[in-house]
């Protein structure tokens, strides 16, 4: 470094940052790629001068200097530049000549994300390897006293509910007196989690609601999915696939003008409505659209102008208290379409779920309660909101379950659970064990976005920039150049694979249970972990 | 697995025959414990038909405190069957004081009470000696209820059966059923061995029911006190048969909907497809996942015979008029019936419910693609 560099607190070397490029003089071509791919243009053209010495083994020679010049790549090091580590330059490279590498060093970075006093928000996950989910095991294997199933040849009933049940009685007393009985979904236990149009790309969003009509109309297998909390293209909410559906609302209202004007015109009903009163990744934390992402499409689906960042506000403001919130939306929404479609909260997992889940069985008309754990995704938010607030999902479903059978209610309000299924890539595993747990289905959205998208995210703080709108994959780009990198055809693709390979790994858990007819909810007994503390939490057993 | 085997005759019979039944079965199941449930009794029981007896087995401690317990209440014993134990123990049959079968006159002040108050505060009654008897482990009580008599020990049927002198004249019933235990999961114990009762409805199991806890948990949630017990996890299938036909008005043909309800097509083009839809949904938590084959019976006399949605167990129904038998396997049905016409013998498959009903004239069949009987 020249001595008249200036050097201010936020002057980083190489060695300081998260991720290193390591570049290969020989194998660069100096074609470009990698520094025009990279999202966050953390390479540039280095032009370096080099000092080469040279000798002579003639006696009589003198030796000399020679300064040269030869091309590459420099890393820069503003955090504004830094690099994120989603190796595209890698992908892209003709000659593997680059890859970025993990630091061995601590992070410095981190103490300077902050320039202009704003703190550091992103996409993506807690960053956090590891979950309890992982740790359970599935122990109740049927050996001699009931043969085990087969998964390849028996038949099999993998179907949760969503919508209120009434208690048999109730139900028979209704059914007799031809009164109102709520409307329930038989829906596939996995629902690919609220994942909003505008945080996602175009050709990601059209990709996964292909993927999820070709399950439900080519496979029969009844996959719903979640919109999040950025409305419905207009087109879909007047198709028949918006039975496939379940339209999200949140503090934001975000897109509810075009649904509430396209009721009308409906030619089905949607699969239910999801009152958004809290994600698992940044609990108490509204939306967050960052201005990056809201252009012209985005603006006219949302209902507002373009290139302005969309912050929802933690909470429904129209409400006085969470209680009032839920009986009064959720009764507003069954009323607005006649009374058929399932409506149900869906909140972070919190010390304060088992309140809200008392509340709703006081209240007739909430469809089921999804929570969301502290492993949940988003694709934008305060870095210390996703680090730092929420609660794991593990022990909040199984309290909240265990509070339902203390009540007697645990078929009349179906838990769905989400926040980290799938994290290390053991979807059905986790799955399975949350249904165990009590959870009558699973929501999913980080594994999708990797298995049918090729997201590059990872618990270490890997690429991360959902939020600015740079997704490399083109993923959760509302720029064409970006999105156009991914082929909505090839995620719908993916998006089916990955449930029918979950769908078989489904049957290769449950059939050993000696379970097929019924998803084994709450069957507890089957479950056990060997840490003994985890066990006694979960009231599940103890095994080493 | 364990063996079962039931029995529906017009003529009077001995418990033996369908002990003998269990011990031409007997390579299935490991003689660690018999069970009986006697109905429409013979012998000196015929003239007293309305009359709760109580069947169990007692300490002389135990005893005494029964007979305190019940004085306190207003019964008053109004005849008993005494079986005494032989001085002489067998190996492998634990020795006891008592086996007590005795028929009690009601209090006075129960008179005018309907049939149901009666059976809800004798279901209250036998809880409660139960739970007395756990506590000083000194009474185990398994029925309390008129025109029916239950009997249960560890050991080797037919061994048991001559041991305690089951072949007497005067114990003798038109509906018998019998279990031969294959101890499974749980320490042997009293309390897990089939048939199980509750009200009026008996059943026994064989085979393992995979869906135990959450059914455990859903039935303890109903906030009945007969849903109880648990030492077995066969014994949700009596309180599942309890709660169809008591709490949900249904017949026994909507049992099988219940435990085992039809999938995909077969229940869209059902005639009864929304009602059935329906029953699905909420009771789903009752749905048993096999493999199981269930044999009970109803307080109107009426037995059946019900399989798991995959059949994995064996299970035959034959019979002549005015004397029928369900069996785990033919050898039994062959042994105790054997001037059957066999070619009308039916195993029931994953979507049959078998029933002979109380007049004991024909086996009637009913399939869960069947309109359904009763009114819903």
């Amino acid at each position: 470094m020249s001595a008249n560099r200036p050097v201010i607190p936020s002057t980083l070397s190489i060695k300081d940052m998260p991720w290193q490029i390591r570049w290969s003089k020989e194998k660069c071509t100096l074609c470009g790629s990698c520094t025009a791919v990279c999202p966050v243009h953390a390479l540039e053209l280095g032009v370096f001068r080099k000092r080469v010495v040279e000798t002579s083994m003639d006696i009589k020679q003198t030796s000399s200097n020679v300064f040269k010049i030869y091309h590459g790549i420099r890393q820069k090091t503003d955090p504004q530049h830094a690099c994120v580590g989603c190796g595209m330059c890698t992908l892209v490279c003709p000659n593997d000549a680059i890859i970025p590498a993990r630091s061995d060093e601590a992070d410095k970075l981190i103490y300077h994300q902050n320039q202009g006093g704003q703190p550091r928000r992103r996409g993506g996950r807690r960053n956090v390897v590891g979950s309890i989910l992982d740790q359970i095991k599935f122990i109740r294997i049927s050996m001699l006293t009931d043969p085990a199933l087969d998964a390849g040849r028996h038949e099999f009933e993998l179907r949760t509910l969503l919508g209120r049940i009434l208690s048999p009685e109730d139900n028979l007393k209704h059914l007799k007196a031809n009164g109102w009985i709520p409307p329930v979904r038989e829906i596939y236990p996995l629902v690919i989690g609220g994942m909003s149009f505008g945080a996602l790309s175009p050709t990601m969003w059209e990709g996964l609601q292909m993927g999820v009509a070709y399950l439900n109309e080519e496979m029969k297998m009844p996959v719903r999915m979640c919109t999040g909390e950025g409305g419905c293209p207009p087109r879909l909410l007047r198709s028949r696939f918006l039975q496939y559906v379940i339209l999200q609302i949140a503090s934001g209202y975000f897109g509810w003008d075009e649904i509430i004007h396209a009721i009308p015109d409906m030619k089905v009903d949607p699969c239910a409505v999801e009152i958004k009163y809290g994600q698992g990744a940044k609990p108490g934390d509204g939306g967050l659209l960052m201005w990056y992402k809201v252009n012209k499409l985005i603006a006219a689906i949302r209902g507002v102008p373009t290139g302005v960042s969309l912050p929802s506000p933690p909470t429904h403001q129209t409400q006085y208290s969470i209680e009032e919130a839920v009986a009064k939306m959720t009764q507003s929404m069954y009323m607005a379409w006649g009374f058929r479609v399932p409506v149900y909260p869906k909140i972070s997992a919190s010390s304060t779920s088992l309140a809200v889940l008392n509340n709703l069985t006081r209240n007739d008309y909430a469809a089921g309660l999804a929570i969301d754990g502290e492993d949940g995704g988003t694709g934008a938010a305060y870095n210390v909101s996703m680090n730092t607030m929420g609660h794991p999902i593990a022990s909040n479903l199984r309290d909240c379950y265990l509070n339902l059978v203390k009540l007697g209610k645990q078929n009349e309000i179906p838990l769905f659970a989400g926040g980290g299924v799938g994290k290390t890539g053991n979807l059905a595993a986790n799955a399975a064990a949350l249904i165990m747990l009590g959870a009558s289905g699973v929501q999913t959205g980080k594994y999708i976005m990797q298995a049918a998208a090729g997201c590059l995210g990872s618990e270490s703080d890997r690429c991360n920039i959902c939020n600015v709108g740079l997704c490399p994959k083109g993923i959760t780009s509302q720029d064409p150049r970006l999105y156009r990198r991914l082929n909505a055809e090839d995620v719908a693709q993916r998006v089916v694979d990955v449930f029918l390979s979950f769908d078989t790994e489904l049957k290769k858990i449950v059939a050993p249970l000696g379970r097929s007819t019924s998803l084994p909810i709450g069957m507890s007994d089957a479950l056990g972990i060997s840490d003994y503390h985890a066990s006694e939490r979960l009231s599940i057993q103890y095994v080493v | 697995m364990c063996r079962l085997f039931a029995l529906t005759s017009e003529t009077p019979q001995s418990p033996m025959v369908a002990l003998e039944a269990l011990d031409v079965m007997r390579e299935g199941h490991d003689g660690s414990g018999v069970g009986l449930f006697l109905r429409d009794l013979a012998g000196p029981f015929e003239d007293i038909k309305e009359s709760p007896i109580l069947s169990g087995i007692f300490t002389t401690e135990g005893l005494k405190r029964l007979d305190t317990f019940m004085m306190n209440l207003g019964f008053m014993t109004k005849f008993k069957l005494s079986i005494k134990a032989p001085k002489e123990s067998i190996h492998g049959v634990p020795t006891r004081d008592v086996y007590l079968i005795r028929a009690y006159e009601y209090p006075s002040e129960w008179e005018g009470l309907s049939f149901e108050e009666l059976g809800g505060k004798l279901m209250r009654i036998r809880l409660q000696l139960r739970e007395m008897g756990q506590e000083k482990e000194d009474m185990i009580v398994f029925s309390f209820w008129p025109d029916v008599i239950m009997l249960k020990e560890i050991g080797d049927p037919l061994t048991i059966g001559h041991y305690l002198g089951l072949d007497r004249k005067d114990l003798k019933a038109r509906v018998i059923m019998a279990q031969g235990r294959q101890n499974t999961n749980y320490a042997i114990n009293l309390y897990a061995c089939h048939p199980f009762f509750v009200e009026g409805f008996s059943t026994m199991t064989n085979g393992e029911n995979t869906a135990f806890v959450p059914i455990k948990e859903y039935l303890v949630s109903r906030g009945f006190p007969g849903y109880t017990g648990f030492q077995s996890d066969s014994e949700v299938f009596t309180h599942i048969l309890h709660y169809t036909i008591k709490k949900l008005g249904l017949g026994v043909d909507a049992y099988k909907h219940i435990i085992t309800p039809l999938q995909g097509e077969n229940l869209d083009d059902h005639p009864s497809t929304e009602f059935l839809k329906q029953l699905k949904q909420t009771c789903r938590r009752m749905i048993i996942d096999g493999p199981n084959c269930v044999i009970g019976c109803l307080p109107d006399h009426s037995v059946f015979m019900a399989q798991d949605r995959k059949k994995l167990r064996p299970g035959v129904v034959g019979g002549h008029p005015g004397f029928y038998a369900f069996s785990s396997e033919i050898c039994g049905l062959d042994a105790v019936i054997p001037d059957r016409d066999k070619s009308k013998d039916f195993q029931p498959m994953y979507l049959d419910t078998v029933i002979v009903g109380p007049d004991r004239q024909e086996i009637t069949i009913c399939q869960q693609t069947d309109p359904l009987y009763h009114q819903h």
